[in-house]
């Protein structure tokens, strides 16, 4: 007897059904594709600011990728690190590609998680029932903090020598305690090998697990609730007659094809730096970092990397170093409470009172103006405008639960616009 | 929606910004660095004028001599003298003690020199050297003052004086420079003799460069064909969404 085509297919699909079904006596296989991907629904009116959160994921996969094959050939020792960075670069087959894709994915990763951040102040993704998932959120944002932080002394450049010295000085202020602590941190009087193998520890090791463990955490706090969205209305409160919700398409085929054309956009940026401007003009890779670390040099003129100078801005506003840190403390850890100090019960900015939409707005333009402050020689001029905008940067916080009462809101539909 | 993507873009280009900006007051070096004969000069250059004092340690000869277009005869014949193998890298043969015993530091390593220091400002340290009799080596650096390097390219461009203008209220201010002998080359000449030499210090601070871009554009259109047919994809998923 001859088999068609036909016949080897059907045989091959009971094949895998009974595979399949073997596995789910075992393991909630189906179970978990079903409740994450083809009946998980989210809104189908979801806009660009929806994509970060994709492309934030893809980065992280990136980061651990070709973290991997960088670890392969770097040596996180004081006597090799920053020759083992150039034999990437050089001699190591593609080690060049893996290195910019990793050095590029990190001042990405910023980017992406801040315009993501800023996706859920404008949609009120924090506010009940999602404040775990923001709060969850937050939690990742200082995890990526520390992983940059890190990461960036392993180069062994004197900016990355100079950088950590400059902050992990900062922990000096802390009364009483300072000195120890700081030494505490480096394991050394100074920042040494010492240092640089601990730093190179949490790097690859403690702090991505703690990263990938986050964002597992993020997504099924955020599974369970459901994904907010521009109207920011609950979907779940409409269902058909099938029991679905009738302004949600399922994640899976709908949302992952949507995304799979967000994350092609993202990376034909992202390649425009890799291949073009890898050092963006001495902002994600410095000028001075390709000098090796020098520890009787300081290099002309110390910043932090772009993504921690908003931060790095308020630090310099005040003249007192513990009053600085302390609000520079004060500056990182303040979203964390947003869904308590946002009294307004609309979440969407669309059906916000102006008073909101000002707030916001000045909020945006006093953290992309400490960013550049923060890079700036603390002149005179500078330091002014750094006290202006951390003002104005607290002020949206702290005032939040007064002028969010007094909200005059616009009527919110009971079903998404599309 | 379309803020959404200005906002992004924004975040890339805040960053890129200063891509093109150079450093004040320097005169832009203008390389052109897919010019391979400027490099072949500039490596020619470089093994004469700087590897006696300045190594170039990441680098290696055969690499060079492969992205230089080079074959390993040209290479041996001109750029090697001290019995090196084409795989080595380049090292230089005065010792550190001894360096510091003559010049009072060692001469850093050139390697990663054009990404540390830039273009601009190689291209200006080379031409501004002059006389100052005051100095160990007979001369000083108007972008580097103090600098331990002696003038090594004198011969080419002969050795000139800086003239200063002294001003009550912001004390002295330099001037320009005027020849006081001439060298071998004139002053155009001299500049393209610098500018192979920066090329050159351009090429082995990142000896990918030429062909990360060619790759780049390459990388850049698969994804924009792949972004037409994900996108075709999305349209055809998404029809029955109303």
């Amino acid at each position: 007897m001859a088999s068609t085509e036909a016949d080897v297919f059907d045989r091959l699909g009971r094949g895998f059904r009974a595979l399949g079904a073997w596995i789910d006596d075992r393991f909630p296989m189906t179970k978990l594709i079903k409740e994450h991907a083809t009946e998980y629904y989210a809104s189908k009116n979801f806009n660009v600011w929806y994509g970060f959160g994709i492309i934030a994921t893809f980065v992280l996969v990136l980061q651990l990728v070709t973290g991997i094959f960088l670890t392969m050939n770097y040596k996180p020792s004081a006597d090799d690190a920053f020759a083992s960075v150039e034999y990437i670069m050089r001699d190591v087959d593609w080690g060049w590609l893996i290195r910019y894709l990793h050095s590029t994915g990190a001042s990405a990763f910023f980017i992406v998680v801040y315009l993501h951040m800023f996706r859920g102040l404008l949609y009120g993704s924090y506010k009940k029932p999602r404040e775990l998932v923001w709060i969850i959120g937050m939690f990742i944002y200082l995890c990526l903090m520390a992983e940059a932080f890190f990461g960036y002394l392993l180069p062994w450049g004197n900016m990355s020598y100079w950088g950590a010295q400059v902050i992990v000085s900062l922990f000096g202020a802390v009364p009483f305690i300072g000195n120890d602590l700081a030494e505490w941190i480096r394991g050394d009087f100074y920042i040494s090998d010492i240092t640089l193998n601990r730093f190179f520890a949490f790097h690859v090791i403690a702090v991505p697990l703690m990263l990938v463990l986050l964002v597992v955490v993020h997504i099924m706090a955020l599974h369970e609730v459901g994904s907010n969205n521009p109207d920011g209305i609950e979907i779940k409160e409409h269902k058909g007659p099938n029991g679905k919700p009738i302004d949600g398409v399922a994640f899976h085929p709908y949302h992952t094809s949507k995304d799979l054309v967000i994350v092609i956009v993202f990376l034909i940026l992202f390649s425009a730096v890799v291949f073009f401007a890898p050092d963006m003009g001495g902002y994600f890779l410095e000028h001075a970092n390709f000098e090796p670390a020098n520890p009787l040099q300081t290099p002309e003129h110390i910043a932090p990397v772009w993504y921690f100078t908003p931060f790095y801005a308020m630090l310099r506003a005040v003249p007192n170093k513990l009053l600085g840190v302390f609000l520079m403390g004060a500056g990182v850890l303040l979203p964390f409470f947003l869904p308590w100090l946002d009294r307004c019960r609309v979440k969407s900015i669309r059906y916000r009172s102006w008073i909101y939409k000002l707030a916001l707005g000045l909020f945006a333009v006093s953290f992309i103006a400490l960013g550049y402050l923060g890079l700036q020689f603390p002149s005179d001029p500078v330091v002014f405008f750094c006290r202006v905008f951390t003002t104005l940067y607290f002020a949206f916080f702290l005032l939040m639960p007064f002028y969010t009462r007094i909200e005059k809101t616009k009527p919110v539909p009971t079903r998404v616009t599309p | 929606m379309r803020n959404a993507v200005f906002a992004f873009v924004l975040g890339f280009g805040l960053a890129g910004a200063a891509v093109a900006q150079h450093e004040a007051g320097l005169a832009p070096a203008n390389i052109n660095p897919s010019n391979t004969a400027s490099l072949q000069r500039g490596a020619k250059y470089f093994v004469n004028y700087c590897l006696g004092c300045h190594s170039a340690k990441y680098v290696r000869y055969n690499r060079l001599a492969q992205d230089l277009q080079l074959t390993e005869q040209q290479l041996v014949d001109n750029l090697m003298f001290t019995g090196e193998r084409p795989f080595d890298t380049m090292a230089n043969a005065m010792r550190p003690e001894d360096s510091v015993r003559w010049f009072g530091t060692s001469p850093p390593d050139l390697s990663l020199i054009a990404r540390s220091r830039g273009n601009d400002y190689i291209f200006n340290f080379l031409r501004s050297f002059y006389v100052a009799p005051d100095r160990p080596t007979g001369v000083n650096n108007t972008v580097l003052p103090g600098t331990a390097m002696p003038h090594v390219l004198w011969e080419l461009q002969g050795t000139q004086r800086a003239v200063f203008t002294t001003d009550p209220e912001h004390g002295e201010a330099f001037e320009g420079f005027e020849m006081a002998r001439p060298g071998q080359l004139s002053a155009d000449e001299f500049d393209e003799v610098v500018r192979d030499i920066v090329s050159f210090l351009d090429y082995i601070g990142e000896p990918i460069k030429r062909e990360r871009q060619q790759l780049g554009i390459r990388v850049i259109g698969f994804l924009l064909v792949f972004l037409l047919i994900a996108y075709m994809l999305k349209k055809e998923i998404w029809k029955d969404v109303k």
